[in-house]
């Protein structure tokens, strides 16, 4: 008798080797489903169970999930990219001019990047938008909405110092007037502009700082912010539907015990 | 644990060590901000000097407004005399250029519009274009210190050849 598929890969799963990576086991009982989640260290910062509804397209959109879809397309871009840029002046612009005309799928890559950035800003905010109007904001989840406006900032902050890096005309007085926006900022203002630009004029050293933030330590940030929200989704009660929210579900009760019997005395 | 308890104002050996503990960490990260601080702060630049050789005066025709790009300043030959004004936008730094269908200086970033001495025809530059100290050196030739201001329109603030 021929095994199935589905036999083979259980036999697998039944391997030594196998349950020492998976500890959870196989099988498809509702506990080991969940532990399947729990215990996985990617996926240990999402809720062990969700309610069929809140998958569904109406409920989030997906905003989220595909803001974070486009910023996995963003690192996984951005690296190889990094491979044939150089930080410097003016090499920076015919290295962007090569990856454009002359690398393999160079252009592929970088205009893969760009768009996804363009998306990733789109989504972000439409990620806002939705969960502002659902109201998902509010209590016990407004920690989380102020992490996801630290989201926003660092995702604008990604945009604006990746538009520096080709080092066009386009980008060096976008950021010459971006910097400058900075240095109205009262008391510091200049202290702020010269920092950033590491001079007094976007230049070499401003290159370089611009470089360092977009590739390193932006996207840690980000990564560790995430980390925190998805986090803090799963603390604060999972995606939030009103219709079971306790308030919600206290007012339903009432209403329905009220039709039950007209009159809420004679419910007792 | 009552041996742990304070009497009056005596610190416990564990209060104490707590104390020089968090103490000396207080201490440890505020040199650690000083010391990123200081080395975020670049000592050295190797920016272009502010001052700038404009070459001998007479390249510079009677009423012509001359923009130097790579500088940012224009040289200006006027019936007063040779001055200089810096050709970058008060509001967000971007290089303006001198129209002379219009005689006036224009930035093309946002509309802001000056006339030739600097003064401001319209925003959204908060200020005029600032005068730029201008001198004769021994070899004749006209140079302009961009990091000097100097006051629009008075004396000192034009050379005469």
């Amino acid at each position: 008798m021929a095994k199935t598929v589905d036999q083979y890969f259980n036999d697998v799963c039944e391997t030594r080797v196998w349950r020492s990576i998976f500890r959870s086991g196989t099988g498809s009982s509702t506990l080991k489903r969940a532990l399947a989640i729990q215990q996985n260290v990617f996926l240990h910062l999402f809720s062990t169970k969700v309610r069929t509804r809140m998958l569904s397209f109406s409920a989030t959109w997906y905003l989220g999930t595909l803001t974070l879809g486009t910023f996995l397309i963003l690192v996984a871009t951005g690296i190889p990219l990094m491979l044939y840029y150089h930080p410097s002046v003016p090499q920076a612009y015919a290295d962007t001019k090569d990856l454009q005309f002359v690398v393999s799928s160079g252009m592929f890559l970088r205009n893969l990047h760009r768009w996804s950035a363009h998306a990733m800003v789109f989504l972000v905010f439409a990620h806002m938008f939705k969960v502002f109007y659902r109201g998902a904001y509010r209590p016990p989840r407004e920690f989380n909405w102020v992490i996801g406006v630290v989201l926003l900032l660092i995702t604008l902050l990604l945009s604006y110092t990746g538009y520096l890096l080709p080092w066009d005309q386009l980008a060096y007085w976008a950021i010459t007037v971006g910097s400058n926006i900075a240095s109205a900022v009262p008391v510091m203002g200049e202290k702020i502009h010269f920092l950033l630009l590491g001079g007094n004029a976007v230049n070499a050293n401003a290159l370089l700082r611009f470089y360092v933030l977009h590739c390193m330590i932006l996207p840690l940030t980000a990564m560790f912010f995430v980390a925190i929200h998805f986090w803090r989704i799963r603390k604060d009660g999972g995606l939030y539907a009103h219709s079971s929210e306790p308030s919600v579900l206290r007012a339903n009760e009432e209403s329905k015990t009220l039709t039950a019997s007209g009159n809420p005395k004679e419910a007792k | 644990m009552d041996e742990e308890k304070t009497t009056g104002k005596d610190l416990s050996r564990r209060q104490f060590f707590t104390k020089l503990g968090l103490g000396s960490m207080s201490i440890a990260a505020a040199g650690s901000v000083a010391f990123a601080y200081q080395y975020l702060e670049p000592n050295v630049l190797y920016e272009p000097s502010p001052v700038v050789n404009a070459g001998k005066p007479d390249r510079y025709p009677l009423d012509s407004v001359t923009l130097d790009v790579n500088s940012g300043i224009y040289i200006i030959h006027s019936q007063e005399g040779f001055f200089s004004v810096s050709a970058v936008c008060t509001h967000l730094g971007c290089l303006t250029a001198w129209k002379p269908e219009l005689n006036m200086i224009a930035c093309p970033c946002h509309g802001s519009k000056f006339q030739r001495n600097g003064a401001k025809i319209e925003g959204p530059a908060p200020k005029p274009l600032p005068w730029k100290r201008v001198w004769l050196n021994d070899d004749g030739d006209l140079l302009v210190d961009r990091s000097t201001d100097v006051p629009a329109l008075a004396r000192d603030s034009f050379v005469r050849v």
